[in-house]
């Protein structure tokens, strides 16, 4: 009655990043969010390395026969660069940053289903990020990221088993992840977040997930044969003591294959995000941009073998994989056209993450379609093992995978730090990326149309021109990533307070503050609405 | 109904993030199938190995599992004890299951003390088995590999009335032998996990931690437990039975 209590002049919101400094309150942290950004730092340093290892590469083939480095240490860069970036950057990419970040925000829950295994799936993903490393620290790896047998297992002389058990324990990591994804969004939505208002980032973070628990135990066993063969001199891969290599290639693409939907579907649900809040309108057909996410997850585990036409399998199995490969074609041509259409007659702004999304889209398009020309298998002997293949699949993890992961961050680092970056440098920095991007890639195909093999350290003369365009390319590229690393650290410190919804998009991430408190939401929220009711929003913003 | 409105009022026993205790349970529940789901998967590519050599080395695979099934004691095969202590586990944690679920502790001690007897009993045997295959020189390391007088006599036999060069079937014949210990090898891990996991059961459930409410971990063993004992049951027929 007396006592009045005392009152502070200004304090402010408790937030997951203020609530605590020290470093055990990082290190050990079981928030969905501040793992998420330990993830973050963690895959930008593996990107940093894959992308050196990606310099020195490009720099050695920017005449037909330098001698910046030996054909040896050539391969284990490009092993570096492969293994790096498949394993420790793509395939946890999106889905373990922006994924372990949103995935509760978006449902509505106060954290995943299992927040310490969640932790612990961080610390198994460096250890193996360590031993992988330290493998090449020790002397380097030289199989390439596909550890083909009998090489792998019998002749290569360098750190082979402990580059596998590195990434024997980050696959544990994923499939630890995956687990934890799918159970949250099974169990734990919020009221009236029904599956069809799920927004389309988690339908395609839920069918990566089942890529991660199904595929990633497959690549575990494979793996630890070959390390088994390695260690113990038996032959179970090596044709020289009655083992089948080519049992090797199938069980390694069983994983590999699934693997590059587990890096492309989640870059594929950022799209759906960010193409209507930047149309302001709703996504177009939502039930099918839904659906063909699950059926890319299907679809991808009984395609593996078209990695293998001239590896010795059967001409009619050839034929039945080369046409299910085709059918992969039908649900990502589904998302493209529905972004298309989600476009038409909204109103367009073009801010950084919108121009990613549309990047993504004209270079998913193109990754696309040449890989109906490799799934063709008269085509696939033609460029089987050349550049055309390179270009492939860069577009769609580099241009596809990388653009999204990229727009993604950008869209909400506001909400994820709490600030604002310039855009006006993020613009700049998008276009850069697209146009050194280009400049990378594109030559790459027609080198691989006209011969040139992957995987050499040297090559005839007359392909100089589009390997010096190429490695034009890289370095401007280059530019490209450095520039959000240096506008984005500014942001934190010198950028201005983020309000809780920037983009005035829908979804229930922007309903709390930003950054958020730890346990997400003041109250559980209810969802009433449908999902991305753009159409419903005031014409102007409060 | 709960006003949705109202702050979270936070249940005992429930862990931050869950509303409440069947939200808990039914999540914890859903992660072990999952887990299982890629345990299936970790095991089905070592068996799609073992089908792929076995439809490429038949003669070989015969004579490996001829050797495997012929390891007996009280006249029985070591993988058919093996597999009667197994199962008999696994009627055991079945019955922890519902004691916990009644809530008897005695019952639930009684059944977790077993149930971990019978999957150590599993792992002797298994011990005594790998004994004998090292003594006869089947173990297929390269020091280890070094088959006795007698496994070479009945190779040799194989060979002949094969018309099969010798020393290409003792390649495949050792090939069987490398499925064989990782086979069972990696599921004598799954058992030693599972023992280790049993002890910690055992300890919490003296120290009475599980409730008629809550005693998920208690199911969740269980259903791991069942999920090793799955993989035994096609372990034994394709590296002991089959012809």
């Amino acid at each position: 009655m007396t006592s009045i209590p005392y009152i502070p002049a200004y304090e402010p919101p408790a937030t997951y990043l203020n609530i605590r400094h020290t470093v055990a309150s990082w290190l050990l942290t079981k928030d969905h969010k501040r793992i998420a950004i330990l993830y973050m730092i963690s895959i930008t340093l593996f990107f940093a390395v894959g992308g050196f290892a990606a310099v020195f590469m490009r720099l050695q083939l920017l005449t037909p026969h330098s001698t910046l480095v030996e054909a040896e240490t050539y391969n284990k860069l490009f092993t570096l660069h492969g293994v790096i970036m498949v394993f420790f950057f793509l395939v946890p990419s999106i889905p373990v940053t922006l994924g372990n970040f949103l995935v509760p925000l978006m449902i509505g829950a106060r954290d995943l289903a299992f927040p310490r295994i969640n932790l612990a799936s961080w610390y198994l993903f460096m250890a193996g990020g360590t031993l992988t490393l330290s493998a090449i620290i020790l002397g380097g790896l030289d199989t390439g990221w596909t550890f083909y047998t009998p090489y792998s297992s019998t002749f290569s002389n360098t750190h082979v088993v402990l580059a596998i058990m590195g990434i024997f324990l980050a696959g544990f990591s994923s499939i630890f992840t995956g687990l934890n994804f799918i159970i949250t969004i099974h169990k734990m939505r919020c009221p009236g977040m029904t599956w069809f208002r799920l927004p389309l980032f988690i339908w395609s973070t839920y069918a990566t997930s089942i890529i991660y628990v199904l595929a990633t135990p497959v690549l575990a066993i494979t793996l630890t044969l070959v390390g088994l063969e390695r260690i113990l001199g038996i032959g179970i891969f090596d044709p020289n003591l009655g083992g089948d290599p080519i049992l090797f290639q199938h069980l390694f693409w069983f994983y590999s294959h699934p693997a590059v939907y587990i890096m492309i579907l989640p870059g594929m649900g950022v799209i759906s995000e960010l193409i209507p809040a930047f149309s302001r309108k709703q996504v177009f057909g939502y039930n099918f941009v839904a659906f063909s996410s699950l059926a890319i997850a299907i679809l991808g585990f009984v395609v593996w073998a078209h990695h293998m036409f001239v590896a010795g399998i059967s001409l009619y199995s050839g034929l039945v994989f080369s046409m299910l490969s085709f059918l992969v074609a039908i649900p990502s041509a589904i998302k493209v056209f529905n972004w298309t259409a989600t476009l038409y007659k909204g109103s367009i702004s073009l801010e950084t993450p919108m121009l990613y999304a549309l990047g993504f889209i004209g270079l998913f398009t193109i990754g696309g379609l040449t890989g109906l020309f490799l799934a063709t298998l008269g085509l696939d002997m033609h460029v089987h093992d050349t550049y055309f293949v390179i270009a492939h699949f860069h577009y769609i993890m580099v241009g596809g995978a990388v653009m999204a992961y990229m727009g993604g961050i950008h869209f909400w680092w506001p909400k994820m730090t709490g600030r604002l970056y310039n855009d006006m440098w993020g613009r700049v920095a998008a276009v850069i990326t697209f146009l050194g991007f280009n400049l990378t890639f594109f030559p790459q195909f027609i080198l691989g149309y006209l011969g040139m093999p992957r995987r050499y350290y040297a090559y005839a003369p007359e392909f100089q021109v589009y390997n010096v365009m190429s490695t034009a390319g890289a370095s401007i590229l280059a530019v490209g990533y450095c520039l959000p690393l240096i506008y984005l650290l500014w942001s934190l410190r010198w950028g201005a307070k983020a309000p809780n919804n920037p983009f005035r998009a829908t979804g229930l991430e922007w309903q709390t503050s930003s950054p958020p408190p730890t346990d997400n939401f003041a109250k559980t929220p209810l969802v009433t609405q449908e999902p991305y009711s753009y159409h419903t929003m005031e014409p102007q913003g409060v | 109904m709960s006003d949705l409105t109202a702050p979270i009022d936070h249940p005992p026993l429930v862990a931050h993030q869950f509303d409440d205790l069947q939200q808990q349970t039914e999540a914890d529940t859903l992660g072990m199938w999952v887990f299982l789901g890629t345990e299936v998967l970790f095991f089905g590519g070592l068996i799609c190995g073992y089908l792929v050599y076995r439809h490429l080395y038949f003669d070989a695979w015969r004579q490996g599992s001829e050797i495997t099934n012929g390891f007996r004691f009280l006249g029985i095969s070591s993988g058919a004890w093996n597999t009667a202590v197994l199962l008999t586990s696994s009627l055991t944690v079945a019955v922890a299951v519902r004691a916990a679920q009644m809530g008897s502790r005695a019952v639930l001690l009684w059944m977790l003390a077993i149930t971990w007897v019978l999957g150590a009993a599993f792992l002797g045997i298994k011990a005594a088995e790998y004994t004998h295959e090292y003594h006869e020189g089947v173990m297929p390391g390269m020091t280890t590999f070094h088959p006795d007088e007698e496994v070479t006599a009945q190779l040799t036999k194989a060979a002949a009335a094969d018309q099969r060069e010798l020393g290409a079937l003792i390649q495949r014949f050792r090939m069987y032998w490398v499925f064989y210990f990782f086979m069972t090898g990696v599921h004598a891990v799954h058992m030693l996990i599972g023992l280790g996991l049993f002890a910690f059961l055992f300890i919490q459930a003296a120290r009475n931690r599980f409730t008629p409410q809550k005693h998920a971990p208690v199911e969740l063993m269980g259903l791991y437990w069942h999920f090793v004992d799955l993989v035994w049951i096609f372990l034994f027929p394709l590296l002991y039975l089959v012809r």
